[in-house]
C-alpha cells in the first residue's frame, strides 16, 4: 500500500469514535442546560404551610387564601348545603365517591371534607388551571342542572358542586383536589400539614 | 460625478474579490427570475419580513425600558407607555405587529393553498413555512406574558396546563416549563429569554432556510405552471422577469400601502376593540383569581375552540388529553398537505368544483372556530365547535380522496395573464 492511498477502513473508524465520543459529551453537557429549567432551590423552599383564620367566615361564605403560589378555598357549607350535596349521584356527577381524585384520606367522603361544615380546596380547575368562580345561588344561569349552588370554570366551562366535585360532560376530568390540612382549633386551619401531624 | 461613480464601483470589486457580493445579489435579486404574473396574493411575503423587521426594531427599544421581573414588569410597561418619551408609539408598534404578523402570515398560507404552492416540487419550503408559523406562535405566547396582566398570566397558565395532560410525564414537565408549581416571576423570566433571544435567532435563520429553499426551486404562480420548463435561446425562462428591478419595486408599492394601513391602526385603533390588547390585560397578574371570561387572543382562537370541543370520553382517554391531541393535530395537520393533495395540478384556477366547495367550507369552518373561541362556552356554541372541529378534520383525512376525485381542467403550458 502506497502512503497515498486512504484506509478507508481506518477513516471510518476515527469518524465512529468521533462521533460517538462526542455525542457521549454533547449529552452531559446538555444536562446542566436541561436540569436549569426545573424549579430552584429557592422556588422549592416557598411550600410552607398557612393559617386560615375562619372565626369571621359566615355559612355560605368563601375565603380565599394563598398557599404555594396557588389559591386554597376555606367554604362554610349551611346545613342546607350540605343535605343537597347527598342528592346529586353518579348521573350528575362523573366521581361522585372521589375514587379518582385527589384528596387525603380524611376528605374521601360524601363531603370531601373533615369537618362536613368547612371544604377545604385548592381552587384550581383540574382542566387547564384556571380558577373557577364561587356561585352559590341555586337558580344561577347557563349551568348544567341540576345545580346546588358550587363552582364554575370560565375559561371552558366545567362545573363543582359544594365539595368540589366535577360534573360529568365538562373538560375537567376529576374533581378539585383537597389540599392536606388539619385543625388546631375550632376557628384555625393549617393548610399544608396533614390530620395528626404534630404541631 | 464619474469620479464617485469610478471610486464606488472600485469599492464593490474590492468586496467582490473577497466575499461572493455580485453572484449573491444576482442569485437572490438581478437574476433571480420570478414568474410575470404574481397577483395581490403575493404581496404577503414581503410583508411578513417587514413585519418581522418591525418587531425587531421596536422589540429593542422595548426591551431598553422593560423589567422581566414579576413584581416590576406590568409598572414598567405603563411607564413605557407614560413616561418614556414616544414609548407609547413604539409599544403599539409592537403590540400591532404582532396581530399584522398573524394575519400576513395566514394570507401567505392561504395563498399556498390556493394555488397548491406546497406541492412538489416545494415541499420544503412549506414545512419550512410551517416551522415559522410554530416559531412565531411560541414567539407570540411566550410574548404575551412579559406585560403580566390578567390575560398574560391566566393565558399562560392554560397553555402550560395543557402540558399536564399528557400522561406519566405531564406534571413533571408542566414544573420544568414554568420552573415553579405555578406560573411565577421564575417563569416570566424564561420566557422574556426565550422571547428576545432564542426565538427571535431560530426564527430569523429558518426565514433564511425558507427563502434559499424558494429561490433553489423557483416561485409558484397562480397557474401553478413550472416555468423553469420553457426557457428561451439565453436559458432564461420565458414567462419569468428579474426580481429586481420588477418585483422589487411592485414589492415597495405594496409595501407603502402596507404601512398606511399598520399605522392607521397603530395611531387610530391599537386596542382594536379589545382584539389586539384584551381589556382584562390592563388588569395586574392576579394568581388568585381568574377573570370572568378568558380568551386567547384572537390569532390562537380556532385551536382554542378545538380544544374546548372535546368534551367527552372514548377510547380510555379522557376529554381533556383528547382536547390537547386534536388542538396538537389541528396545527400539525398542515404539514402533511404536499402528501394529502394527490390533485394532478397545482392551481385552484384548473381544479373543479369539488374542491373549490370544500375548501370554501374548510375556511368558513376554521372563521367559526376562530369566532367562537373569543367567547364564553355555551351548549350550543360549544355543538356548532364541535361540528366544525370534525369538518376541519375531515377536510384533511378525505384530501387524498376528494383530490382524486375532482375533475381538474386542462392546465396550459404557459402561465396566461
Amino acid at each position: 500500500m502506497s502512503d497515498d492511498a486512504v484506509d478507508t477502513r481506518r477513516r471510518r473508524f476515527l469518524t465512529g469514535t468521533t462521533v460517538v465520543i462526542g455525542g457521549i459529551g454533547a449529552a452531559f453537557a446538555a444536562v446542566p442546560f436541561v436540569s436549569s429549567f426545573q424549579p430552584s432551590a429557592k422556588a422549592k423552599a416557598i411550600g410552607a404551610p398557612v393559617e386560615v383564620d375562619v372565626s369571621k367566615l359566615e355559612p355560605g361564605q368563601r375565603i380565599i387564601q394563598k398557599w404555594r403560589g396557588k389559591p386554597v378555598w376555606v367554604v362554610r357549607r349551611t346545613p342546607e348545603m350540605i343535605e343537597d350535596l347527598k342528592s346529586l349521584d353518579g348521573g350528575a356527577l362523573r366521581d361522585p365517591e372521589s375514587a379518582e381524585s385527589v384528596q387525603p384520606e380524611y376528605a374521601k367522603n360524601a363531603w370531601r371534607s373533615d369537618k362536613p361544615e368547612f371544604l377545604v380546596l385548592v381552587g384550581v380547575c383540574t382542566h387547564l388551571g384556571c380558577s373557577p368562580s364561587f356561585v352559590p345561588e341555586l337558580s344561577a344561569a347557563g349551568v348544567k342542572q341540576p345545580w346546588k349552588g358550587g363552582f364554575f370554570c370560565p375559561c371552558h366551562g366545567s362545573q363543582f358542586d359544594l365539595a368540589g366535585r366535577v360534573y360529568s360532560g365538562v373538560p375537567a376530568p376529576t374533581n378539585m383536589d383537597v389540599p392536606p390540612y388539619r385543625f388546631v382549633n375550632d376557628t384555625k386551619i393549617v393548610v399544608g400539614e396533614d390530620k395528626g401531624d404534630a404541631a | 460625478m464619474n469620479a464617485i461613480v469610478r471610486q464606488l464601483t472600485g469599492l464593490r470589486d474590492w468586496v467582490d474579490d473577497r466575499f461572493p457580493l455580485m453572484s449573491l445579489w444576482n442569485d437572490h435579486m438581478g437574476q433571480y427570475y420570478a414568474p410575470k404574473n404574481f397577483n395581490f396574493w403575493y404581496y404577503f411575503g414581503v410583508f411578513s419580513l417587514v413585519t418581522f423587521v418591525i418587531q425587531i426594531l421596536t422589540g429593542i427599544w422595548l426591551v431598553m425600558n422593560y423589567k422581566p421581573d414579576g413584581a416590576t414588569a406590568f409598572a414598567s410597561v405603563e411607564y413605557i407607555m407614560r413616561d418614556v418619551e414616544w414609548g407609547w408609539l413604539i409599544r403599539y408598534m409592537h403590540s400591532t405587529g404582532a396581530s399584522a404578523f398573524f394575519i400576513v402570515i395566514y394570507l401567505h398560507m392561504f395563498r399556498g393553498m390556493l394555488y397548491g404552492s406546497y406541492k412538489q416540487p416545494r415541499e420544503l419550503i412549506w414545512i419550512l413555512g410551517m416551522l415559522l408559523y410554530l416559531s412565531l406562535m411560541a414567539e407570540a405566547f411566550m410574548g404575551y406574558l412579559l406585560p403580566w396582566g390578567q390575560m398574560s398570566f391566566w393565558g399562560a397558565q392554560v397553555i402550560i396546563s395543557l402540558f399536564g395532560a399528557i400522561p406519566m410525564i405531564g406534571e413533571t414537565l408542566t414544573e420544568w416549563i414554568r420552573g415553579d408549581y405555578v406560573v411565577s416571576d421564575i417563569t416570566l423570566n424564561r420566557f422574556f429569554s426565550l422571547h428576545v433571544i432564542a426565538l427571535p435567532f431560530a426564527i430569523a435563520g429558518l426565514v433564511l432556510l425558507h427563502i434559499i429553499a424558494l429561490h433553489e426551486v423557483g416561485s409558484n404562480n397562480p397557474d401553478g405552471v413550472e416555468i423553469k420548463k420553457t426557457k428561451g435561446a439565453d436559458g432564461k425562462p420565458l414567462d419569468g422577469i428579474p426580481f429586481h428591478p420588477y418585483y422589487s419595486v411592485k414589492d415597495f408599492a405594496g409595501i407603502i400601502v402596507f404601512l398606511m394601513l399598520f399605522s392607521a391602526v397603530v395611531f387610530f385603533a391599537p386596542e382594536m376593540g379589545g382584539y389586539f390588547l384584551e381589556a382584562n390585560n390592563f388588569i395586574p397578574a392576579n394568581p388568585m383569581q381568574t377573570p370572568l371570561h378568558i380568551a386567547p387572543v384572537w390569532y390562537f382562537t380556532p385551536y382554542y375552540s378545538i380544544l374546548r370541543a372535546n368534551t367527552i370520553n372514548f377510547f380510555f382517554i379522557d376529554a381533556k388529553l383528547w382536547g390537547v391531541i386534536f388542538m396538537g393535530l389541528g396545527v400539525m395537520a398542515f404539514f402533511f398537505l404536499p402528501w394529502l393533495d394527490r390533485s394532478p395540478v397545482k392551481s385552484i384556477r384548473y381544479r373543479g368544483g369539488l374542491y373549490k366547495t370544500i375548501l370554501g367550507i374548510f375556511v368558513v369552518c376554521f372563521l367559526i372556530l376562530g369566532y367562537l373561541g373569543l367567547l364564553p362556552p355555551t351548549e350550543g356554541r360549544t355543538l356548532v365547535a364541535q361540528i366544525c372541529t370534525v369538518i376541519y378534520f375531515l377536510f384533511f383525512l378525505l384530501m387524498p380522496i376528494y383530490t382524486k376525485l375532482d375533475k381538474t381542467k386542462p392546465v396550459p403550458d404557459r402561465v396566461t395573464t
